[in-house]
């Protein structure tokens, strides 16, 4: 591989040859020629076995090879304002990709002591719009419809009463700080399956009280420490973190923590991914 | 492995007069993978820098005591959506630049022109001296001397680090095992930031190598020849 130049310009010297000679049939024959083999001089006696090359026929060599290494410039594609934007959809479509293919639903989220977790009160509240949309806690109801045995509202108590899991796992939000909180809820596989989803659906979406939105791959939603959350730090939620109901899903992003759900939806048609993924955030982002 | 050489001259009749010497230094592939991931490595820094304005710390989010006001103008992608875009997109060509480069090398055997190994450690004294002390010029018999095997065999082992450090990033729940080596989420971070400006610190000195004496370099890695080589 050392040797991706043509030969054309490059002429092995015949050890027998008494002359400089031009290699036959060569297109360009007088860019080329051989180091003598016996100067008279005696001048390159040690380089009788090296190749020469005229001036022209280097700088012919050097313009070929240079012109090798012109694929380069493809990337210059991403400084064109029309490819740009498609470009990027596609970089980040396929990381996307890759993640689902490296999401493992038997594989657990890191979970943590007491004594690790972060303080309730230095646990950051995230919004994009207000810390309490008013949620009216006696009128609540979750929502549920799409591909599902029995939709229809559901009350608090009615998904308390499913098992109530409890772990302390990280939060890591897009902007890069991450902390150690303690969620308890319901496992939304244990709500899918009292709400007779069709788990062969591909999609579970959620709505909000501030109108954010969000949607999870069924593989995640199926996960066992994706939560239906109404308690942090063995207490209920408050308004700002999300009250009555909010996702826990160790598994992903910090965006995609709904707070204040309101409608649940299976599906296999998804027309809004998530309320930053619309804004261009990656629509998986898998941690 | 014997680098090809050439002989550049000049024939007037019968006479051939020897003009001077030429080495293929560096093959297509390590050229090609030089310069889309020096492209790559230009937009992982930029978006990096970008993502990393979101939170310019490493400590808690609250308080939250920043490290440091990065300028928007030296950061890539605008804002944090935009600047993930950037760097999820051509993380990608930086790994597969890096996979290839290594690749080829160790099957090719190429890499002995830039590993470092336990018979240049004699070398890198003098070659401070002469670089910082003016002390003289040593001998040079094979492209690079033992300073810039070093420096380049430490950068490609940081890059290797930055892909490593950059996956416990984005994926601290599925390669748990690879941010738990590096202490965690919180720790991986700090390191990728670390390594970052680790590979920045050897991009200034190899640019300013570059720029003090290094255009037949320059002009290698991207024809392939050296000119006049040294050795």
């Amino acid at each position: 591989m050392d040797q991706e130049h043509d030969n054309n310009d490059l002429i092995e010297k015949p050890e027998k040859a008494e002359k400089p000679s031009v290699v036959a049939g060569d297109s360009k024959p007088a860019d080329s020629v051989s180091t003598a083999p016996k100067p008279p001089q005696g001048m390159v006696e040690r380089r009788d076995l090296r190749t020469g090359v005229n001036e022209a026929g280097f700088s012919r060599l050097s313009r070929r090879e240079l012109l090798k290494v012109a694929p380069v410039l493809v990337l210059g594609a991403f400084a064109v304002p029309s490819l740009q934007e498609p470009l990027l959809r596609r970089g980040l479509g396929f990381s996307d990709w890759v993640s689902k293919q490296l999401f493992r639903r038997r594989h657990l989220a890191p979970t943590f002591r007491d004594y690790e977790l972060t303080p309730f009160e230095r646990f950051p509240i995230n919004d994009y719009d207000v810390d309490d949309p008013g949620v009216i806690f006696e009128n609540w109801t979750l929502t549920v419809s799409g591909a599902v045995q029995k939709p229809g509202e559901y009350r608090l108590a009615q998904i308390q009463a499913l098992p109530r899991i409890r772990q302390n796992t990280r939060h890591v939000c897009v902007e890069g700080w991450d902390v150690i909180g303690r969620f308890g809820g319901t496992r939304l596989s244990d709500f899918l399956a009292m709400i007779g989803a069709d788990t062969s659906a591909r999609l579970v979406t959620v709505g909000c009280a501030d109108d954010y939105y969000e949607s999870l791959d069924m593989e995640t939603a199926l996960h066992p420490q994706t939560l239906l959350c109404y308690e942090m730090y063995d207490q209920p939620l408050t308004r700002e973190h999300g009250a009555p109901l909010r996702l826990n899903v160790p598994t992903r992003i910090g965006y995609k923590q709904a707070k204040y759900l309101t409608d649940l939806k299976v599906t296999n048609v998804l027309d809004k991914i998530g309320y930053w993924e619309d804004q261009g955030y990656s629509s998986f982002y898998g941690l | 492995m014997s680098s090809t050489v050439v002989d550049i001259v000049r024939q007037a009749g019968e006479e051939t007069e020897v003009l001077g010497r030429a080495v293929y230094e560096h093959p297509l592939v390590v050229r090609l993978c030089h310069w889309l991931n020096a492209i790559a490595l230009f937009v992982m820094v930029g978006s990096g820098l970008q993502i990393f304005r979101a939170f310019p710390s490493f400590g808690s989010k609250i308080p939250q005591k920043d490290l440091l006001h990065w300028p928007k103008a030296f950061a890539i992608g605008g804002w944090l959506g935009g600047a993930l875009q950037w760097h999820l997109t051509f993380m990608w060509i930086y790994i597969a630049t890096g996979l290839v480069y290594l690749g080829y090398q160790l099957f090719s055997g190429n890499y002995r022109q830039v590993l470092f190994t336990h018979r240049d450690v004699s070398g890198v004294w003098p070659m401070v001296k002469h670089y910082f002390f003016f002390g003289p010029k040593p001998q040079q018999c094979e492209a690079y001397n033992p300073l810039q095997k070093h420096a380049y065999t430490t950068v490609i082992i940081l890059g290797v680090l930055s892909v490593l450090t950059g996956f416990a990033v984005w994926k601290p729940v599925q390669f748990s095992w690879l941010a738990w080596m590096m202490g965690g989420f919180h720790w991986a971070r700090l390191l990728h930031f670390l390594v970052m400006w680790a590979i920045l610190a050897f991009v200034f000195g190899h640019l300013v190598m570059v720029l003090l004496h290094g255009w037949n370099n320059f002009v290698a890695m991207l024809t392939g020849w050296k000119k006049d080589p040294e050795y």
